[in-house]
């Protein structure tokens, strides 16, 4: 009993350390003060003078467009070399693998600047070269998301869909894809999220005129964050809460079914 | 012949490999190994020794240490409560780490700046219970928290992976046959549970050493990490053969650890983060 409590306790300290930082951006996100650090009573404003600040709804969408453009190639990239990747031998299978974790694992200031060493060779920095960037470490994401469940699947049953007379597309849409889906989709949610938080890698290849949120935020630290960015930044928290918990909901039915 | 076919699958990812995973690399050790002028030297790598970048070099690695070791610490516990909990949909769990990842994390920092500040609310707390205000913004300290608060989902995942792959029939094996839980947790949870632990070492220790956003952030210019130094020499002083150079010898760092994890890792499992 004692040890029940306490593991609640320090389940509690754990999360309270996670969400707190979030509990203050949103708490911010309805203050009616310009500084941040006195509470001014509850107010909307922020929400709806944030539909006007361009800047920022310049970068959202900037943000948006790498970060959707950059999850669905990395999803069919990924998915697509992780069937190639099962399909081979032992060693080619290794030597895959570990090119995968270069990007996984490699200093994100080392994959960054080592990107825009290549990228000013050959091109100007700019939308692109932040795209490419991002689909390099987008792609190793879903890999390791769609391998397992490819491990999972029996080769048989695929074989004799082949056997039966099933074209490879249709027996992969009928017989693996089902199994995979899962894989492929929360790879996807990971690339989504890695490409939305994340900073070094755009600051490093992104050109003057282009900004995300994260180095719109990063420019602006000295001049001061703008109240409308909690606003902004409360929103997508909650549209990712309740986007995660119906697909938990979701997926917690199908499991009783 | 069909083989062949779903081997060529990967094809697209191959060319992506070559071209933007190995020949930025080949880029940068072309940068770290020359002068301007284009002539080779090893002048980059071995202005490591300068001063100045071994101490930023030895104070990173401090610090990257110290943080690791408070999260392994505070993860390994956490691992094996959230285990005993014995959730029925395990993607919980990465769902309630992954989540704050959805609100940019330089605001998340910024959050925590305004609550250790020196009029900020945990400063308050401690002055109302009559306490003497702690200066904790722009230290050491703020930046190994900032870190620790960062990272920690990165130990916590892949520890937790391990654990719940345990089977009950092992535990419970070794409880008939007379093991303690004491004995239970170092012959059986522990050793099947080094895998998770080294890749959450690898995932926590390497971007701490990196980190150059954190220590801006939360150092207040003061603390000065050899990623702050790599930031300033190709965004500042524009000397980008010296910022190659030290990239390398941080790459160096980065793969000796990786080494070192995959030595240590014999069932090669631990990697699968999520």
């Amino acid at each position: 009993m004692v040890k029940k409590i306490g593991s609640r306790i320090y389940l509690s300290i754990i999360f309270l350390f996670l969400y707190l930082p979030i509990l203050v951006l949103i708490v911010l996100s309805f203050n009616n003060s310009k500084t941040r650090v006195k509470w001014g009573g509850f107010t909307l404003k922020w929400y709806a003078s944030l539909l006007e600040n361009e800047t920022i709804i310049e970068a959202f969408v900037m943000t948006l467009q790498i970060t959707l453009t950059a999850s669905i190639l990395a999803t069919i990239i990924g998915t697509l070399a992780a069937i190639g990747i099962h399909a081979m031998k032992s060693k080619g299978k290794a030597i895959m693998l570990g090119a995968t974790n270069i990007p996984l694992l490699n200093a994100d200031i080392v994959t960054g600047i080592s990107m825009m060493l290549l990228f000013v060779r050959f091109t100007e920095l700019g939308f692109s070269t932040v795209l490419i960037a991002h689909l390099t470490f987008d792609i190793p994401y879903v890999i390791l998301n769609v391998l397992p469940k490819l491990n999972q699947t029996s080769k048989y049953a695929y074989e004799a869909a082949l056997d039966l007379g099933a074209t490879p597309l249709y027996a992969f849409y009928k017989i693996v894809w089902p199994d995979i889906r899962p894989g492929v989709f929360s790879g996807f949610l990971m690339a989504v999220t890695m490409s939305l938080d994340d900073f070094s890698i755009t600051y490093f290849t992104k050109g003057a005129g282009v900004n995300t949120l994260s180095t719109m935020i990063y420019t602006e630290l000295r001049k001061g964050i703008k109240p409308e960015m909690y606003a902004l930044s409360t929103i997508l928290f909650g549209i990712a809460l309740i986007l995660l918990l119906v697909m938990n909901y979701r997926s917690s039915k199908k499991a009783i079914n | 012949m069909f083989k062949l076919k779903k081997q060529f699958l990967a094809g697209p990812y191959i060319v992506w490999i070559i071209g933007f995973i190995l020949l930025p690399i080949v880029l940068i050790l072309f940068y770290g190994l020359s002068d301007y002028h284009g002539n080779f030297t090893f002048d980059n790598l071995l202005s490591i020794f300068d001063p100045i970048h071994m101490k930023s070099l030895l104070f990173s690695l401090r610090l990257a240490l110290i943080c690791t070791v408070i999260c392994l610490i505070l993860a390994y516990p956490l691992a094996m409560i959230l285990n005993s909990m014995h959730l029925k949909h395990q993607s919980f769990v990465v769902f309630v780490f992954v989540l704050p990842m959805w609100m940019n994390f330089m605001l998340r920092i910024l959050a925590w700046k305004l609550l250790l500040s020196n009029n900020g609310v945990i400063n308050n707390i401690l002055a109302s219970l009559g306490l003497p205000a702690i200066q904790l913004l722009n230290t050491p300290s703020a930046v190994v928290f900032g870190m620790v608060y960062d990272y920690l989902p990165f130990m916590i995942l892949p520890i937790y992976n391990a654990m719940s792959r345990i089977g009950h029939d092992i535990i419970d094996a070794a409880r008939d046959l007379g093991a303690n839980q004491v004995q239970v947790f170092f012959k059986i949870t522990m050793p099947l549970t080094i895998s998770g632990v080294l890749s959450g070492i690898i995932m926590v220790f390497v971007p701490a050493l990196t980190s150059f956003v954190i220590s801006n952030l939360l150092g207040g210019g003061k603390v000065l990490l050899i990623g702050n130094v790599i930031e300033q020499e190709f965004m500042q002083t524009m000397d980008w053969n010296l910022g190659s150079g030290l990239s390398i010898v941080l790459m160096i760092f980065v793969i000796a650890s990786m080494a070192f994890m995959n030595t240590h890792n014999k069932d090669g499992e631990g990697t699968a983060v999520w």
